[in-house]
């Protein structure tokens, strides 16, 4: 995580009103957690299947990362720096383990269709690193701005990536078991290549290439 | 038992087909070298990390009904487990110590090692077979890391589009691989 830190400029210590938007802001596009800083991308290939469990796990992520931005921002003056790893590891391991308990009780297929991908967000590069690059250092309402904002992001990407995903590989759209519309003749004949594990592979590899591309025309 | 080796390193293999540990995969895949450093730590880790979480998770978690605090055990004993490993190798080899660099603390935040941990439980493995999914799973790991490493050097040398150059080429190799081991879908 040591460039990461450097594209973020976190080194900034004034504090207004504004920033709280820009912070939100930033996440969404310039530092885009997905297609920018390819972080977290686990998560991002695995449930981006069908739009339904791109959404449940966009979800998941919004609520441990807020949750374990604002809990680490609150007591960031309280942990020692020798041992703070360890326990932003354990805070965000108890907000997975009540994400993961409330999808149990509230969503049960969704719980069933994410597996164990649902905990494993307590490995997402993208929470751990936010915790450590940001929340340990901002204050409170900063953090949720930064938590928002990279949690929209990687709703954005996931969004996309599972919108073609699916479209493709199903022939429609369908959100929460409610069928949205279907395609002529790519629900008679789909392309399975799309849902299965390579098709992710080269969805997400041709995004990436399509957002190099848009950054080499703005001449960045 | 050799089922469950033979799908955990082929057939299921974690990278290909259940995307954990992309990191490491597209991080340190750019020389060969270090992708089978890599991929022999990654498994060393995953081994013992997979032996420790089974024992726990059935002689602990299981008799006192408390299998839901299963993710912040795991990722304890993961991370005490990558400390220990991480001393262990700057002790005894300082060359390989680093030549992983920075790859070997970022093991506990590897999706494959807990992965392969909530696997085993999600699976209901005796202590035996955790071993055996976590030593398929760690030699699939590194078979495909070596596959990868060895394309990606080629790689280097070809003309492709500016914006495709680096991670989307790759990815799209990883694509074309993990098309290529659909086809082991019929071996089990």
């Amino acid at each position: 995580m040591g460039d990461y830190k450097d594209k973020n400029g976190c080194g900034i210590k004034k504090e207004s009103s504004s920033r709280f938007w820009k912070e939100l802001a930033k996440g969404i596009i310039i530092s885009n957690p997905v297609f920018i800083l390819t972080l977290g991308l686990c998560p991002v290939l695995a449930v981006t299947n069908s739009i339904t469990n791109a959404l449940g796990m966009s979800a998941g992520v919004i609520f441990v990362l807020l949750c374990s931005n604002i809990i680490i921002a609150s007591i960031r003056k309280e942990i020692p720096p020798l041992v703070r790893i360890p326990v932003f590891i354990v805070i965000i391991a108890t907000f997975v383990t009540i994400l993961s308990l409330l999808f149990e009780a509230y969503f049960p297929p969704l719980h069933k269709s994410l597996g164990i991908y649902l905990p494993l967000i307590v490995v997402n590069c993208i929470i751990l690193g936010r915790a450590e690059t940001f929340a340990s250092k901002n204050s409170v309402m900063l953090s949720m701005a930064d938590a928002l904002g990279i949690g929209f992001g990687f709703t954005i990407a996931l969004i996309m990536i599972s919108f073609l995903r699916e479209i493709l590989g199903t022939g429609g759209l369908e959100i929460f078991g409610r069928e949205l519309f279907e395609l002529p003749i790519l629900s008679v004949h789909p392309l399975n290549f799309f849902i299965s594990p390579p098709g992710a592979f080269l969805v997400i590899g041709i995004l990436l290439a399509l957002f190099r591309w848009i950054g080499v025309i703005r001449g960045e | 038992m050799l089922t469950i080796f033979i799908v955990m390193a082929i057939v299921n293999n974690i990278v290909l087909s259940r995307f954990l540990g992309l990191c490491p995969f597209f991080g340190v895949s750019k020389k060969l070298s270090n992708a089978f450093s890599m991929g022999i730590a990654v498994t060393l880790v995953m081994l013992i990390a997979s032996v420790s979480t089974s024992v726990i998770y059935n002689y602990i978690l299981v008799p006192y009904k408390v299998e839901f605090m299963n993710i912040v055990m795991y990722i304890m004993v993961i991370a005490s487990l990558v400390q220990i490993v991480e001393l262990a190798i700057k002790r005894t080899n300082i060359i390989l110590y680093n030549a992983l660099g920075i790859y070997l603390p970022l093991i506990t935040t590897n999706c494959a090692v807990l992965g392969i941990a909530l696997i085993n439980s999600a699976e209901n493995y005796s202590i035996l077979e955790s071993t055996v999914s976590a030593l398929g799973a760690g030699i699939g790991f590194t078979l495909v890391l070596i596959i990868m490493s060895g394309i990606r050097e080629k790689l280097e040398l070809a003309d492709c589009p500016k914006s495709m150059r680096g991670l989307p080429v790759a990815f799209i190799t990883a694509a074309l691989l993990a098309l290529a081991f659909v086809g082991f879908s019929g071996l089990v």
